[in-house]
């Protein structure tokens, strides 16, 4: 017996479209295969249903046994939990990702030199295409990076821009993540997982690899390492610890890499060096990726009440003699006040227009904007500017009326701290359930790598799909799920 | 290789050898308490909770001691802090922090082993399943070293590993004995006097050792014997020399990776000094308690040298 796929999937995806009205990038309105997925569906097509039933539950015992676990925030601090893999690909044709890719081309390197602004001339501010306030009122802002080149002017080492799709050449980004963007692991560890579960079918659809992201990471970081490094730069990834929710990620880079992976109190300043804490003494780090926020960096210079961090770190990184990345300070540009200005900051910088699309964003501290989002919360969904995973959002058309009574006050209050945007059609990719195919809302994020060689992005990324029937919250800390991200090969 | 790295390489190991002995420990008291009038069987739960260092934390709880209550106290209960999930969470809470340290072989073998062991460990233990659980605790240590054995490199990490397994085996197997010195009758005079064999059957039960003994001695159990057995046989692994023999090897192994020795290689010295050419005799000469009391000081000793020769905490 096979597995209900078209047939099954069309009356699912019938009613979907009826009401949502979304693109399905497997079928196409009429029913049929897209391109993308051809391949793909002609061996599902062929492959028994205990097959694949088995094969979903091997899929999860074996995250669980290798570890792959989150920790979710708020919850009990023991309480680990698996990210849901779907093992149905989400399918990228060699020519969508070749456009896709000169758009984050673009806008990393116009976000590398609007941070590069930002922390000296402010020409953007001067030139009245950015307002002032934006930088007042963000957290994330350090002044004492003004100023300041950090080695080889990479300020955005690691980048993941959070695309969404609402139909065949409309992609466009939902946000930037320049500060520390996670999730690669899963990246890497889905597509594992789909070659040991199904070899088979990478003989038969040509598969760009990304087996090679931790080489490409290593390499680019090296390639940052601080003049006057000599020899072979020491790299190190610095993590929060075994507590912290993407641990996992923290570990297996490090692993993967051929880095050593510290905490902040494995490390010191000695003599205007970084050093860690070896069994035979200390020794000196010249490239540190950090995967801890900059208030944990230096007590010295951010919190000086706190016993977390490395004291006087930052004076070795002002003079010149470790490179820490992401930069401190980056977090400024994943502001959804200033991601609302994207479009303005890549024409100033770059001279071109975005070839990458932001999605049509309102600003509540602007007057109009505000009275629009006002008059119509209903339709549409409202993010904290500073806000990250999903939370202290409002999702109009699925809010109750009490949330959106709720959230209408906050925004009353602080208008300043919120963006409105459209509610969008976001494309579905079927996910395997014990029906057979069904379809659900997803993103994608690509990873980026930048170093002063170039800007190198590895062909998939991480796809994150909303496993509950109609959600657009694909978020994995409210019950999202992720997929194998295929590039084909041309 | 991180100071802090190789105090996590270290820690994990002295705490599946502890989970392991304390299962075994377990192992052998009920098997004695299930052979006994329930008067004596009382008095066994008792030493097992002693033997365990646990007597202030259970008696804080309970007011009599029966098997069930006993058994699920040190596998499982939160009022004792040392019971054996929190040691196997403590392996993995390890395990977790070196994992770029061991191979994923070594990561599979704890991470599947907490897995199991955690999630029975969730629910109070029956007397029909007890012997299941311990035995699973043994196949989690088994299944560790197994693959610390058969797919870890040779490196720092391996040595501290292996320097925390011998650490903690010492100690577990000095107190164990120490416990019991009383029925062992101080002075080589009682020698050859009728023993209870019922108590020593089970010190060799706790240490894994009851056919090894059995098979060296033909079957003759006395004081001596066990001594000599426990103490001073190198080809037991579970033994005092045992453990030192293998200590030394990993210490000095230490030593020329970093090619200098430390403060730990010279109190292995002076450790070697007192227990080679010792004798039964000289044993009971000093007395058994004070010799087990000096040589678990000196292991002690040495585990806190190799923290601080190798920058374990700072």
């Amino acid at each position: 017996m096979l597995l209900p796929s078209i047939a099954a999937y069309d009356a699912i995806h019938g009613e979907t479209v009826l009401s949502s009205d979304n693109f399905d990038e497997m079928y196409d309105e009429a029913g049929e295969t897209r391109p993308a997925y051809k391949d793909y569906c002609e061996w599902y097509d062929e492959q028994p249903t205990d097959l694949l039933k088995r094969k979903a539950k091997d899929a999860d015992e074996s995250f669980r046994r290798t570890g792959i676990t989150f920790n979710v925030y708020g919850e009990d601090e023991a309480e680990e939990r698996l990210i849901p893999f779907d093992m149905v690909p989400r399918i990228i044709t060699a020519n969508e990702w070749r456009k896709l890719t000169r758009g984050i081309e673009q806008r990393v390197r116009a976000l590398n030199a609007f941070l590069y602004d930002l922390y000296h001339r402010q020409e953007i501010i001067r030139a009245g295409r950015l307002p002032e306030r934006l930088l007042r009122n963000n957290d994330a802002w350090l002044p004492n990076m003004v100023g300041f080149t950090p080695p080889g002017g990479i300020y955005t080492h690691i980048v993941g821009i959070d695309l969404v799709r609402t139909g065949p050449d409309e992609f466009f980004v939902l946000e930037d993540n320049a500060r520390t963007p996670s999730g690669v692991s899963y990246m890497l560890e889905n597509r594992e997982t789909m070659m040991s579960m199904f070899p088979d079918l990478f003989s038969r659809v040509a598969v760009e690899s990304v087996s090679n992201y931790p080489r490409r990471l290593a390499r680019s970081l090296a390639a940052c390492a601080p003049d006057g490094t000599i020899g072979q730069p020491n790299v190190a990834v610095l993590t929060p610890g075994i507590y912290n929710s993407a641990y996992f990620e923290h570990a297996f880079l490090a692993d993967q890499m051929g880095a050593v992976l510290v905490e902040a109190s494995d490390l010191r300043v000695v003599n205007g060096r970084v050093q860690m804490r070896c069994t035979d003494g200390y020794k000196q780090v010249d490239v540190i990726y950090r995967r801890v926020d900059d208030d944990y960096l230096d007590p010295l210079t951010f919190n000086p009440n706190s016993v977390l961090g490395i004291p006087g770190i930052m004076d070795v990184y002002r003079a010149g003699n470790v490179t820490i990345a992401n930069a401190p300070g980056t977090g400024v540009s994943d502001d959804k006040a200033i991601y609302s200005f994207m479009p303005e900051i890549v024409e100033f910088y770059t001279g071109e227009k975005p070839l990458l699309p932001n999605v049509q964003t309102w600003r509540c501290a602007d007057a109009d904007s505000l009275a629009y989002v006002l008059d119509n919360l209903e339709e549409l969904v409202v993010k904290e500017v500073h806000g990250s995973g999903g939370y202290g959002m409002l999702i109009g058309p699925t809010a109750t009326k009490r949330e959106v009574k709720e959230f209408r006050a906050k925004l009353e209050a602080n208008p300043e701290n919120y963006i409105a945007q459209p509610t969008l059609s976001l494309s579905t990719c079927p996910i395997f359930t014990k029906k057979g195919l069904a379809p659900r809302h997803l993103d994608l994020r690509p990873f980026v790598l930048v170093s002063p060689n170039g800007i190198d992005i590895t062909p998939g990324g991480l796809t994150r799909v909303a496993l509950k029937e109609g959600s657009l919250v694909v978020n994995s800390s409210q019950g999202g799920g992720t997929k194998d991200t295929w590039v084909l090969k041309d | 290789m991180l100071g802090r790295t190789a105090n996590g390489m270290f820690w994990m190991f002295r705490y599946l050898e502890r989970a392991e002995n304390t299962a075994r420990l377990l192992d052998a008291g009920m098997r004695m308490a299930l052979t006994r009038d329930a008067e004596t069987a009382q008095a066994e739960w008792r030493s097992v909770i002693a033997t365990s260092g646990q007597r202030a934390a259970y008696e804080a709880e309970y007011d009599d001691y029966t098997g069930q209550q006993v058994w699920n106290f040190i596998l499982r209960e939160r009022a004792n802090p040392s019971n054996v999930r929190e040691m196997f969470g403590a392996v993995r809470m390890n395990a977790r922090m070196v994992r770029t340290n061991i191979s994923s072989e070594v990561w599979g073998a704890v991470n599947e082993s907490w897995m199991e062991l955690d999630e029975r460990l969730s629910r109070p233990i029956g007397p029909n399943v007890v012997g299941d659980v311990i035995s699973m605790i043994r196949r989690a240590g088994m299944s560790v070293h197994g693959a610390v054995e058969g797919a870890m490199l040779r490196n720092e990490g391996y040595h501290f590993a292996r320097a925390g397994t011998f650490i903690e085996r010492a100690e577990s197997t000095a107190r164990i004995l120490d416990m019991k010195y009383y029925l062992l009758l101080p002075s080589l005079g009682h020698v050859g006097s009728s023993l209870d064999t019922g108590q020593w059957d089970q010190v060799l039960r706790s240490v894994a050792g009851a056919s090894a003994y059995s098979w060296l001695n033909a079957g003759n159990i006395d004081a001596r014997g066990i001594v000599e057995f426990l103490v001073l046989d190198d080809r037991f692994p579970r033994s005092l020399a045992f453990c030192r023999n293998a200590l030394r090897v990993h210490l000095a192994a230490l030593a020329k990776i970093h090619g200098a020795e430390g403060e730990c290689n010279e109190l292995m010295r002076q450790a070697d000094m007192e227990i080679n050419e010792l004798t039964v005799e000289d044993i009971f000469d000093e007395g058994l308690h004070s010799f087990l009391l000096s040589f678990i000081a000196r292991n002690t000793a040495i585990g806190t040298a190799i923290g601080e020769d190798y920058r374990f905490l700072a």
